[in-house]
C-alpha cells in the first residue's frame, strides 16, 4: 500500500469488475488525438496489409463494404483513465482481411492517414480480438473518433486502436509507434496497467 | 523518465485562484522535466483504495523540485483534495514526467504560437519559463481563454513577461467577464478573433493548444481550416467530458 493521504476517501466508482485497475468509468465519448482530425472522403480511402515478402492486400471502402459485417459489443479503455462500457460498434473482423494473407511476421504496424503509427503482436489482432469498425452506436463514426474507418482492439488501452486507419504492415520486430516511442507502453494491456514505458 | 511510483513531499501551496492552487513537489534524484510534461499523482485512503489523476508539470527548472497547478472540479474525487486539504509536509505518490511529444524543447527554433484555455495554460506556462531561462530567441505569442480576469493563473508573471520580455507577446480573451477597461464584452471565443489573435501561419509557428477537450477540438478544427498545417499542431486534452464546469 502506498502512502496514505489522511482526509483522502475517494469516489470509489472502481468497485465495478468490468473497469480495469485505475480506470473510471465514463458515459461520454472522450476525444484523444495528438493532433487535429485528418479529412478522409470514404471514396478516398483504403486499406492495406503488406508482408515481409512485399505482397500488398487492398481494399477500397466498396470492396471493403462488401465483405461481411459484424456487430461487436464491447468495453473500451484509454490510458488516460476513462473506461466506457458496452460500446457498440459495427465492422469486419481482421480475421476476414487476413484471410488470404501469408506470412510469418509476428507484428504489425497501423499506419493511419495523418501519419500516425501503433504497433501491435499479430495475435492481439487475430482470433475474433480485433476489427475495423465504421459504425458507432448505428452511426457511421465520426470524424473526430476517427471516421471513415478505426482500428477496434478494444483488449487493449484504446490509443492501440488506431483512428482513420489505412493499413497494417507486417514486421518481424515489435517496432514502437507513435505513442511508444513517446513514452508509452509497447503492449499496453489495461488490465495489467501497462501504461508507460 | 520512471514509469515507477516515488514518493514526493509537498514542500509549497500556494493559492493560484479562488479554485486553484499552485503545489510544489520535491522528489528525490528528479532532474527537472521537459517543458510540457505531466505526472501522475496518486492518492491512496487508509484502506488501500487509491486514485491515479494526471497533472501537467507547471515549472522548468532542473532540480528536484516541480511545481503542478490543480484547478478544484466542484464534484471531483482528487481535485478538491489536492487544493484544499494536502498541506505542507505531507507525501503523495508521484509518477513521471512523462511525455515526449507535447514537449518544447529550447533547441526548437520555429516560433511558437500558446493557446490555453483556462487550466490548460498549465504545460504552457512550463515552456514560456523554459523559454525565458534559455537563450532562445524564437518568437512565443500566447493566446489566454479565460472566464473571467480572475480565472487567470500566474497572473502577476505573466504581466510581468508581458511587460518586460522582448520575446513574449500575451493575449487575453475573457468570456464570461472582461476586466472594465476592456474593449470588448465577453463572448464565446470565435474562429475570427482567434485567428486576429494569433502568430500567422506563413511562416508556420508550432501551435501547442491545452484544455478541455471541447476547446481543443474546436480551436485545432478552425486553425486547420484557415491553413495552418495539421503537423504543425499539438494538442493536449485535459478532461474526457468536455465542459465538467
Ligand atoms: C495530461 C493531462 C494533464 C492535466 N493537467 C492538469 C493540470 O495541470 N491542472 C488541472 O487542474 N488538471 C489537469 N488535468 C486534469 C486532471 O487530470 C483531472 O482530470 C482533474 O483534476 C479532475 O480530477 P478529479 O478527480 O477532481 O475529478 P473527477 O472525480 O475525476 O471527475 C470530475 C468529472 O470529470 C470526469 N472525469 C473524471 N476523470 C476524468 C479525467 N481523467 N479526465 C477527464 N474527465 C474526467 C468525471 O466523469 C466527472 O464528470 C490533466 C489531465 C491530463 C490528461
Amino acid at each position: 500500500m502506498g502512502i496514505i493521504s489522511s482526509g483522502f476517501h475517494g469516489k470509489r466508482q472502481t468497485g465495478n469488475p468490468a473497469l480495469p485497475p485505475g480506470q473510471y468509468e465514463t458515459g461520454s465519448f472522450p476525444v484523444l488525438t495528438a493532433g487535429p482530425a485528418p479529412h478522409i472522403p470514404a471514396e478516398n480511402w483504403e486499406f492495406f496489409i503488406t508482408t515481409e515478402a512485399g505482397q500488398r492486400h487492398a481494399w477500397s471502402w466498396d470492396a471493403f463494404m462488401d465483405l461481411p459485417q459484424v456487430e461487436i459489443r464491447t468495453d473500451i479503455h484509454c490510458v488516460t483513465s476513462w473506461s466506457r462500457l458496452g460500446t457498440s460498434w459495427r465492422g469486419v473482423s481482421l480475421d476476414t482481411l487476413f484471410e488470404d494473407v501469408e506470412s510469418s511476421c509476428e507484428f504489425a504496424t497501423a499506419h493511419s492517414y495523418g501519419g500516425y503509427t501503433t504497433n501491435i503482436p499479430l495475435p492481439d489482432l487475430l482470433d475474433g480480438r480485433a476489427w475495423l469498425a465504421w459504425e458507432f452506436d448505428g452511426e457511421p463514426l465520426e470524424r473526430a473518433h476517427g471516421g471513415p474507418a478505426r482500428l477496434l482492439v478494444p483488449h487493449l488501452y484504446f490509443w492501440k486502436s488506431a483512428k482513420w486507419i489505412n493499413g497494417l504492415e507486417l514486421t518481424q520486430g515489435d517496432i514502437p509507434g507513435f505513442w511508444e516511442s513517446n513514452g508509452y507502453h509497447i503492449h499496453g494491456d489495461p488490465w495489467r496497467e501497462e501504461r508507460y514505458s | 523518465m520512471s514509469p515507477l511510483w516515488r514518493i514526493a513531499d509537498v514542500v509549497s501551496g500556494v493559492p493560484e485562484t479562488e479554485t486553484s492552487r499552485t503545489i510544489g513537489l520535491r522528489v528525490e534524484g528528479l532532474m527537472g522535466n521537459l517543458a510540457g510534461q505531466h505526472v501522475d499523482i496518486r492518492l491512496t485512503a487508509d484502506d488501500g483504495y487509491s486514485a491515479v489523476r494526471s497533472y501537467s508539470v507547471a515549472t522548468a527548472g532542473m532540480d528536484e523540485i516541480i511545481g503542478i497547478t490543480v484547478d478544484e472540479l466542484a464534484n471531483g474525487e482528487v481535485s478538491p483534495y489536492l487544493v484544499r486539504d494536502l498541506a505542507v509536509g505531507d507525501q503523495l505518490e508521484i509518477r513521471g514526467p512523462v511525455g515526449g511529444w507535447f514537449v518544447w524543447r529550447p533547441t526548437d527554433t520555429n516560433p511558437v504560437q500558446l493557446i490555453a484555455g483556462g487550466s490548460g495554460i498549465v504545460p504552457l506556462m512550463s515552456m514560456i519559463r523554459a523559454h525565458e531561462a534559455s537563450e532562445n530567441t524564437a518568437q512565443f505569442r500566447l493566446l489566454y481563454s479565460l472566464k473571467s480576469p480572475e480565472a487567470g493563473f500566474y497572473r502577476e508573471e505573466l504581466l510581468t513577461l508581458s511587460r518586460e520580455s522582448p520575446k513574449l507577446t500575451v493575449d487575453y480573451v475573457y468570456t464570461r467577464k472582461a476586466p472594465s477597461d476592456w474593449q470588448t464584452a465577453p463572448k464565446r471565443l470565435t474562429a475570427d478573433v482567434l485567428l486576429a489573435s494569433i502568430l500567422p501561419a506563413d511562416p508556420t509557428p508550432d501551435t501547442y493548444i491545452c484544455g478541455q477537450t471541447v476547446f481543443v477540438e474546436t480551436v485545432a478544427e478552425w486553425l486547420v481550416q484557415a491553413g495552418y498545417p495539421a503537423a504543425s499542431i499539438k494538442t493536449e486534452r485535459f478532461g474526457g467530458t468536455g465542459g465538467t464546469r
